[in-house]
């Protein structure tokens, strides 16, 4: 036991020393863990964010002119002022999620209390922010209606029922927060994956890895090694890339504790990483290694719920996405993050994570051999 | 050409990589129409010197003069390009492995721009002449060295060059073969008397027949002259001991040969033990039928080519390989991969380095002794005793892949016996060493296996080690012939060397071998005579040619044809995506979990609740005790939404007092939070309104303005009518791409690349020739894509299907393109991928408009998501299907499309170089 753990450690440092060796390698981590990050956070998510309005004003009056200047960011851009007769070829073209189209003698009708209709015409190709825009402009307009209304003739009208909304983990409603966690995710499944899969893919084609299985090691000491040397860089720049660039400079908060997302994290990096090495395993060239890459890395990070709610995915599509580690990452990423959630809400998602990362050593640890004896 | 005259004339080259020359300052001139031999061991600038005469490497300071022009011009490379031909080291290096012998040949007559019927007729004529035309349709990678060689040498020499570059020929040939082989060559001297020929070798006494020789060492020229002329001034018998003399003082060494002294025979109980050992890969028999017996302390050789099974044999040994029959026994017991005690007492030096390249000499030695479980305290003064014995001591602190190779060679050794094995393992372990270094190695091999009783099991294919072996087996396909003393296997035959012996052993073993064919005096010319002669063709610097472009892509498209994995990966993987994540990727939010705390419990209440336990989207949680019991399971995510009801709410409804319901929602992601408000805010304004009617309000108050929603082009807001047409533009983006980037790196990895440089092709069809396969790869994907799209996802394309394609040709394009800027920018396959994925991942996934529409991005993200293709064509795909667009609607996406393919390839064009640095 103590001589596996010792053969680990020391075939470990001289993976650590090679990738910190290799340069160009060191810029692209570091660029993934600064740049990559701080970009992909700003991107709204599927959240109304800055959209782009067009409206049809044939009233042009004071009202029409209140209800367009409603209509202002962080939501909306300001909106443009366009021809009805231009509203197809603009949607068209994509110009505008909405177009809302105020009729003739609006603010008239209004005055006389008659029947006036607005009409709102959204881009559903952007199914969530369709609905949810939708949503804000009736909003708008209703209130700038009864706000005219109420100061022609000023008989105010007390509501009733008042529903009273209140967020709670980010009151706010401020998107950077979740998409900080979903872009480090995203980063970690990522270089984790290549990192750990190229690695070994290397030794196999540069014939270092026969020579290691000659000597007193077995494979699994070869895979532990490659796992937690590659898992602690990534680990190194998970916690920098944590308190550096989300609660510093994009100072997200964390209601949870730092620790245990930081045990979550190493977890997952396991998870990863064997992941990484089944890929190198079992492909014949880089070739094949990068399409397998395409084909693993896309649904992680695109089916992880960080990008569409993991709750949305239909039944079917469940049993699927259960494998992906990715899932549970997001689900506890969130949970402590957000919710301050403790060890016993993500006991859960810990022990499936490290249980499909076993999994994955183990199938990589079983076509090992087979691999050497199949090349050339 | 007459005598006398030079075909090359190098003044003043110097050629550096990084901060180490590879040659210093060489002047020379090369006689043409002659047999000139480059002389000396690897690592001394030979293939260096080679690449800059033959125009494949670039040329850094000084002047080479070629056939009469200036080399250093790209319009004179042009010109002369078609008259030399240059065949790189490495067995085959140039050839491509899943091609068969036929179209490699085929292949590089295209490059030539020569017709069909004159590519037939001069393959017929060189497979003829070589003995390849049996086996005309056999893959290059399933050749034996031999055979390599010289299809190696047939795709040289098919445009019929004035000049011929061979780049240690026979290095790993076996003798027979290389025997063959220079006969060859003197066959063909004879009937292209004028064509001059530069060949380097390692092999003295290949050299003898040359007819001038240039000796190089550490980049600089030490003597040129005939082979004769070289003896005479150094009064040597040989051209071996001629070299030595002429090596500066300090590196002569003692110029002797250690013989081993005679083994004494103390132990016979033989150590290493094969029996009947058999490995077969697929139909291909690597090893065959293969019996021997080591005794402890013997030198014990394996000597044959590159491929006969010396590496495989070994790899059983050492329980790399399960044997497909037979067993194999180490110290009495079978071989057991498991067995780790077993591995302690062996050590293993293979053919590619079993070193670490990035660390230093000292972390190599280290690294090995900690995992052979040696104490510090035992280790170290064991380190400082191999690194003085081995000589190391200067280069302790150097990183392992910058040494000089034969220093890196005694170092693999130390690393092999730092645990002081009984029985050392050795793959060709000198091979590429120059001749002193050799010496010293073996005098280290040789005090192991007499002073420590190590026994030692060494595979070469240089005779003069075999020589020094106590017993060699000689090896060829697979089969060891016969095994015993080198000196009784020469005597057996009656023959003067080695070499003799294991040629005789060759030709009994063998009889498929084809003769070759003698009378080829004729044919070259007829050919000539009924083709034009090529120079006369191609004297004129071509403009672009399809059909050399076309020829790469043919190449190509048979390489990818014949690895189905990737192409199954490519197609299968793709539309297994599509499946998973336009199903996956669902916006829609329904049944959200939701749960009640009523502080009131009044009949209003229930009524106030009804509304949300009675509507599809919402799911009802038992009732919430208290405050805690709400946070604890907002907090445990068991609900999304917490409805909490004021006491008094009930009473003070009905007196009309303003009442206030508490909705607390999950916000931890805020764009699923938008809409669980807006699902509680609809739920709670259905019923405001009717109860103000049921209770006798005035509901239509405040209703002068009606407000029409219209969900233009996907009614009812289903995330799989966006989905299913968005997600084939991010495959068919990430697959073409990777694929053509790790095609050329592949190239450069492998070193086939050469072909370009030394071949008339030009830079463009290289690209475009290279890209078709890719973009017909792109189109049939997304043809399945979209297939699958209409068919199983059920997403009616309602606009045009024509504007549609046209996206795709121009994405593929596009897509393609920025596989070719990768490739050109990265030399290994690794880096491709890397950068490949890491550089197009983000920009294709968050800010092309898939999940949010490109016009709502800000700042850097929208530059980026502006400037990368796939924001277009997912617009015209999502366009397309939901919208009904035609052409005409889709003309902006078109034609910046359109602006995308040209900007990448002149990038690639741009970086691409015709040279190697």
């Amino acid at each position: 036991m103590i001589g596996q753990l010792h053969n680990i450690f020391w075939l470990g440092t001289k993976e650590l020393r090679s990738v910190l060796r290799d340069s160009v390698m060191l810029i692209f981590i570091i660029w993934s863990f600064s740049l990559g990050i701080t970009m992909k956070s700003a991107a709204g998510g599927d959240t109304v964010n800055n959209a782009s309005v067009g409206i049809v004003d044939q009233d042009l009056s004071g009202l029409s002119g209140r209800i367009a200047n409603a209509l202002f960011p962080p939501y909306f851009q300001d909106p443009r002022m366009i021809d009805a007769s231009e509203i197809n070829a603009a949607m068209n073209r994509g110009d505008f999620m909405f177009v809302v189209v105020i009729p003739p003698n609006f603010e008239a009708d209004i005055i006389k209390g008659n029947p006036a209709t607005v009409q709102i015409n959204a881009d559903a190709t952007a199914v969530s922010q369709a609905g949810l825009g939708t949503g804000y402009i009736q909003n708008i307009v209703n209130d700038e209606v009864q706000r005219f209304a109420s100061g022609s003739d000023a008989s105010a009208e007390p509501a009733t029922i008042n529903l009273i909304q209140r967020r709670h983990f980010n009151a706010a409603g401020i998107a950077t927060w979740f998409n900080s966690i979903v872009s480090l995710l995203d980063q970690l499944t990522m270089l984790t994956i290549i990192l750990t899969g190229a690695a070994l893919l290397r030794e196999r084609e540069h014939g270092t890895i026969e020579h290691l299985m000659v000597m007193p090691l077995n494979s699994f000491q070869i895979a532990m090694a490659k796992i937690w040397a590659n898992g602690l860089i990534i680990l190194v720049c998970f916690v920098a890339s944590f308190v550096l660039l989300i609660e510093g400079y994009l100072s997200v908060p964390l209601s949870g504790s730092f620790l245990l997302l930081m045990a979550g994290t190493v977890i997952y990096l396991f998870a990863a990483a064997a992941i990484g090495l089944f890929l190198g395993t079992i492909s014949k060239s880089m070739a094949q290694f990068a399409l397998l890459l395409i084909i693993t890395i896309f649904p992680m990070q695109m089916l992880s719920g960080g990008m569409a709610p993991a709750e949305s995915q239909p039944d079917f599509i469940r049993p699927f996405t259960w494998f992906l580690p990715s899932r549970h990452y997001m689900s506890f990423g969130q949970a402590i993050a957000f919710r301050g959630a403790g060890l016993d809400v993500v006991w859960r998602d810990f022990l499936t994570i490290a249980g499909l990362g076993a999994a994955f050593l183990a199938a990589s640890l079983l076509l090992f051999r087979r691999s050497l004896s199949t090349e050339k | 050409m007459t005598a006398g005259e030079s075909v090359a004339k190098l003044s003043g080259i110097t050629h550096r990589y990084g901060s180490v020359t590879a040659v210093a300052d060489i002047s020379l001139e090369l006689p043409a129409g002659q047999m000139v031999g480059l002389l000396g061991p690897d690592g001394v600038g030979k293939s260096t010197l080679l690449g800059l005469i033959s125009g494949s490497r670039k040329l850094q300071t000084g002047t080479l003069e070629l056939l009469g022009g200036d080399m250093r011009t790209a319009q004179y490379r042009a010109l002369a390009g078609p008259r030399i031909a240059y065949m790189p080291q490495g067995l085959g290096k140039n050839l491509y492995p899943e091609l068969s012998i036929a179209e490699n040949l085929d292949f590089f007559g295209k490059l030539f721009s020569q017709s069909r019927a004159e590519r037939t007729a001069r393959i017929a004529h060189l497979t003829g002449a070589t003995g390849l035309a049996p086996f005309l349709n056999r893959p290059a990678g399933k050749l034996s060295g031999g055979m390599k060689q010289k299809l190696g040498l047939c795709c040289a020499l098919i445009h019929d060059p004035d000049f011929l570059i061979l780049d240690e020929p026979t290095t790993g040939v076996d003798p027979l073969s290389r025997r063959q082989f220079w006969e060859l060559i003197d066959a063909i001297r004879s009937e292209r008397p004028g064509m001059s020929v530069l060949v380097s070798t390692a092999y003295m006494d290949e050299a003898e027949a040359f007819d001038w020789l240039v000796a190089m060492d550490a980049g600089s020229i030490l003597d040129v002259g005939t082979p004769d002329a070289l003896k005479k001034r150094t009064g040597a018998a040989d051209l071996e001991t001629a070299f030595v003399r002429l090596l500066p003082e300090g590196k002569r060494g003692d110029a002797t040969q250690t013989a081993p002294p005679p083994l004494e025979e103390k132990d016979t109980t033989p150590v290493i033990v094969a029996r009947n050992l058999t490995r077969k890969f697929g139909d291909f028999v690597a090893v065959n039928n293969v019996s021997f017996k080591i005794r402890t302390g013997e030198i014990f050789g394996f000597l044959g080519s590159n491929g006969c099974g010396k590496t495989t044999t070994m790899k059983m040994l050492t329980g790399l390989l399960p044997p497909s029959e037979g067993s194999a026994e180490i110290f009495g017991n079978p071989v057991n991969a498991n067995d780790l005690n077993v591995r302690k007492r062996v050590g293993f030096m293979s053919q590619s380095f079993s070193l670490y390249g990035e660390l230093t000499v000292m972390e190599n030695l280290r690294l090995h002794a900690r995992l052979f479980d040696m104490a510090p305290a035992k280790y170290a003064p064991r380190l400082t005793h191999l690194i003085d014995a081995f000589g190391l001591q200067d280069h302790v602190d150097a990183p392992a892949g910058e040494l000089p190779l034969g220093i890196r060679q005694r170092l693999s050794l130390a690393v092999a016996i730092v645990h002081e094995p009984e029985i050392l393992i050795l793959d060709e372990p000198t091979s590429g060493v120059d001749p002193v270094a050799r010496d010293r190695f073996w005098e280290l091999l040789i005090d192991l296996s007499r002073n420590q009783n190590v026994t030692i099991f060494i595979s070469t294919h240089f005779m003069s080690e075999a020589m020094r072996c106590d017993r060699i087996s000689l090896m060829h396909a697979g089969r060891v012939m016969v095994y015993d003393t080198p000196e009784n296997l020469i005597e057996t035959k009656q023959v003067e060397t080695l070499e003799d012996a294991f040629i005789s052993y060759m030709e009994d073993a063998i009889n498929e071998i084809a003769p070759i064919s003698k009378d080829i005096a004729e044919t070259p010319a007829a050919i000539d005579k009924e083709f034009g002669a090529v120079k006369a063709v191609t004297h004129k610097r071509s403009r672009f040619s399809l059909s050399r472009a076309l020829a790469y892509s043919y190449r190509e498209t048979m390489e990818v044809l014949r690895d189905p994995v990737r192409l199954l990966f490519a197609f299968a993987g793709s539309l297994v995506l599509l499946l998973i994540m336009a199903f996956g990727m669902n916006q829609d939010v329904d049944e959200l979990t939701y749960a009640v705390l009523d502080h009131d419990q009044s009949p209003e209440s229930r009524q106030y609740l009804n509304n949300f336990s009675g509507s599809l989207y919402f799911i009802e949680e038992p009732q919430l005790v208290n405050l805690h019991d709400l946070e604890t399971e907002l907090r445990n995510n068991t609900i999304s939404v917490a409805l909490e009801i004021p006491p008094g709410f009930g009473r003070d409804l009905r007196r009309g007092d303003a009442v206030e319901v508490l909705a607390r929602i999950d916000g931890a992601n805020p764009s699923r939070a938008d809409t669980l408000e807006s699902y509680v805010n609809g739920a709670h304004a259905d019923f405001v309104p009717r109860w103000a009617l049921e209770n006798g309000g005035d509901a239509q108050a405040d209703a002068a303005v009606t407000i029409e929603p219209r969900f233009a082009y996907n009614p009812t807001s289903d995330s799989l009518m966006t989905m299913g047409p968005a997600i084939p533009a991010m495959l068919l983006m990430m697959f073409p791409a990777i694929l053509m980037a790790v095609s050329i790196a592949r190239e450069k990895e492998n070193g086939t690349i050469t072909n370009f440089y030394v071949t008339p092709t030009r830079r463009a069809e290289y690209l475009f020739g290279k890209q078709v396969p890719y973009l017909g790869i792109a189109l049939i994907n997304f043809i399945l894509l979209n297939l699958l799209v209409v068919f199983v996802l059920q997403v009616p394309l309602k606009g045009s299907v024509v504007a549609l394609s046209l996206g795709a040709i121009l994405y593929a394009f596009a897509a393609t393109g920025y596989g070719l800027v990768i490739s050109t920018l990265t030399n290994t396959q690794v880096a491709a991928v890397f950068a490949g994925a890491l550089l197009s991942m983000l920009p294709t996934m968050s800010f092309s408009g898939l999940m949010q529409p490109v016009s709502t991005l800000e700042g850097g993200a929208q530059i980026m998501g502006t400037l990368w293709p796939t924001t277009y064509f997912l617009h015209l795909s999502v366009g397309t299907y939901t919208k009904g667009l035609s052409i005409t609607d889709v003309r902006s996406d078109l034609i910046a499309l359109c602006l995308f393919y040209p900007v990448f390839f002149g990038i690639a064009l741009a970086t691409l170089k015709k040279q190697e640095r």
